[in-house]
């Protein structure tokens, strides 16, 4: 078991020292002038310069130094919590995440707490109804969910609920009404891929044995579905629980832009439009990190839940 | 992102269809499969949803192609006088801040974005085959190295991902196509070297080599060709998830410079007017969201039928 444990914790901690490398990779090494684009985002006039005034601003940020000296001191300093400094905004990475990550974590917790509630809900309507239109209907709620645009939820939503009807600001953070739009626009996608998975997964415990048992004995559907299939069903969409934390970091991105909400999301946007490169390498990160814990939460609790899997490796990592 | 979840699914069953009958019978079971084929074919073709599905996709590749047959305007040409017009006869869309005929701009918009869906979906192909036929043709240290590197892209969400590589590459229509693309690679490698894996133990391969067949000529030969399949209809599946990448780093303002309008820009741009004027942003929207959903809609359909 703690074999399990430690094996589990070892690939987390691998594999987000592997992201950290690949974003180091793509934003240091791929562009073929990083000093241009970072001279640049110093607010640094690139062409007006002489070689020598050109070969001081690259000292000044350390870009003189070889890739892998750079790359290890900024790994070191990553781990101490030290992203750099914005070249934008010119303080440091650490201090701007830490103001906009409250409003980005409270923002995602509703989110995923709608998309709970709306992936579940929709995926019992689909099962329980009876077969008709109103059941093929709901059945299809999940393909369109995933297949509309995100940001154009969130505008279409804003000009019924916050334009036609004045029920929610269309913008700003002021309050809980501020959070309902933008909340349920990234809960969307993300409830749309949680029901398609329930759906499926009740679709095979609804044949199981055990179920006709449960009915058989007089149980109604309703009561068969809460206490004997849902537990048995719910168990594989825990397996997609950090996809479904990766879509919502990312559906802040566009989200916060659409709402004009100061978080993560809207800095990350921000910080492309800028080639603010540390701001976006940590964005990255981040997010991964997220990712992974998740999956490392959900990796350590499936044992408990399904005693069955603690020996046998898992064949692939969702 | 979310189709992710799908793709295991759907290669296992068609891996399955393929595999049972070329294993036992290939000359009959290619045969049975190609009048199979055609039955369930027609009968998608009498279902109205699959036919409307079709056409929309059609319409969509068809502006991409020659936007200039389908346009009533010209896409960059502003009358001041005509300025945010509700949709109408004389414009279907209605019209811009500056009076451009919006459905003419979505139909031009649909050259850049099919063209940047296009060539993301082609970088994915490419990349991901050539990982996968490599990782699974080779095996051992390589192939774990590669599946590793596979694993840590498929850890970044994609649109960060994408954020990270435009931010390297500058904007526009192809640095956005790149890192779509990009980002559909470790998919791709994953599904192809599992393909790859199936092939390679099949009796075929064995009488190949056992022929003498040199390994180069058994990859292309034998071993490509016949684990490409599964690929292919990825690439189908995840072109409605590519457009929506492309509309979505466009809409955040990466894409194309202005005045050239991809969807997601078009989108974009309403915001602003969105109070007075709501069809700019929301119509094209639904252009969008009507051909991803159509998209998905014909590839479950093909799906289902596979079954």
């Amino acid at each position: 078991m703690s074999r399990y444990v430690l094996s589990r914790i070892g690939q987390a901690v691998l594999v987000l020292w592997a992201a950290y490398t690949v974003t180091f990779v793509i934003l240091y090494l791929l562009p073929s002038d990083p000093v241009a684009i970072m001279l640049s985002a110093n607010n640094v006039e690139v062409d007006s310069l002489t070689a020598e005034q050109r070969d001081a601003a690259v000292a000044r940020l350390g870009l003189d130094r070889p890739v892998w000296e750079q790359y290890l001191g900024m790994l070191g300093a990553a781990l101490r919590g030290d992203f750099g400094t914005s070249f934008a905004k010119q303080i440091p990475v650490s201090e701007l995440l830490a103001q906009r990550l409250p409003a980005t974590v409270t923002l995602s917790a509703v989110a995923v707490g709608f998309a709970l509630v709306g992936g579940v809900a929709t995926a019992f309507g689909a099962t329980l109804l009876p077969r008709g239109r109103v059941a093929s209907f709901v059945r299809r709620l999940p393909a369109a969910g995933v297949s509309v645009p995100n940001f154009w939820i969130g505008l279409l939503l804003i000009q019924v609920f916050a334009f036609t009807l004045g029920w929610f600001p269309a913008m700003g953070s002021e309050g809980w009404q501020s959070y309902v739009l933008p909340a349920v626009t990234m809960a969307i996608p993300t409830a749309a891929v949680l029901a398609q998975v329930l759906i499926r997964s009740f679709d095979d415990t609804l044949d199981e044995p055990y179920i006709a048992t449960a009915r058989a004995k007089g149980l109604s559907r309703f009561a068969v579905q809460v206490r004997h299939a849902f537990r048995n069903a719910a168990l594989p969409t825990l397996t997609i629980l950090g996809l479904l934390v990766g879509a919502t970091v990312t559906g802040s991105i566009v989200v916060e832009t659409v709402f004009s909400r100061h978080g993560v999301g809207r800095l990350a946007q921000e910080s492309v439009l800028a080639q603010d490169i540390p701001v976006v390498q940590a964005i990255v990160v981040l997010a991964a990190a997220a990712f992974v814990v998740v999956n490392l939460i959900v990796d350590l609790l499936y044992p408990l839940l399904d005693p069955r899997i603690a020996r046998t490796p898992r064949v692939s990592r969702a | 992102m979310t189709d992710l979840l799908e793709k295991p699914a759907v290669d296992v069953r068609i891996e399955r269809t393929d595999a049972a009958p070329a294993a036992t019978a290939p000359l009959a079971a290619s045969s049975a499969k190609r009048s199979r084929s055609r039955g369930p074919i027609a009968a998608l073709l009498r279902r109205p949803g699959v036919v409307l599905a079709l056409a929309i996709v059609l319409f969509a590749l068809l502006t991409a192609v020659v936007p200039q047959l389908f346009a009533t305007h010209d896409p960059t040409a502003t009358a001041p006088a005509d300025r945010l017009l509700p949709p109408g006869f004389a414009h279907w869309f209605g019209t811009d801040e500056v009076g451009r005929d919006l459905y003419s701009r979505v139909v031009h918009g649909s050259t850049l974005t099919i063209a940047a869906t296009a060539l993301a979906i082609g970088i994915a192909l490419v990349g991901g085959l050539a990982l996968g036929v490599f990782a699974g043709f080779v095996g051992g240290t390589a192939d774990a190295a590669i599946m590793r590197v596979v694993d840590v892209f498929l850890a970044i969400p994609g649109l960060l991902l994408a954020l990270a590589i435009v931010t390297a590459l500058g904007f526009g229509t192809l640095p956005v196509a790149i890192a779509v693309g990009v980002g559909i690679i470790p998919g791709f490698a994953r599904t192809t070297r599992a393909e790859v894996l199936r092939v390679k133990t099949l009796p075929y391969i064995e009488a190949a080599r056992a022929g003498g067949a040199s390994w180069g000529r058994i990859l292309f030969t034998h071993v490509l060709p016949n684990s490409w399949g599964p690929v292919v209809v990825l690439a189908v599946l995840d072109f409605g998830a590519a457009i929506l990448a492309v509309a979505a780093l466009s809409f955040l303002g990466f894409g194309a410079a202005p005045p050239a309008a991809e969807w997601g820009t078009l989108i974009s741009n309403g915001r602003n007017y969105l109070v007075t004027a709501p069809w700019v942003s929301l119509l094209p929207g639904l252009f969008v969201a009507a051909v991803v959903l159509s998209l998905n809609h014909l590839a479950k359909s093909l799906e289902e039928v596979q079954r």
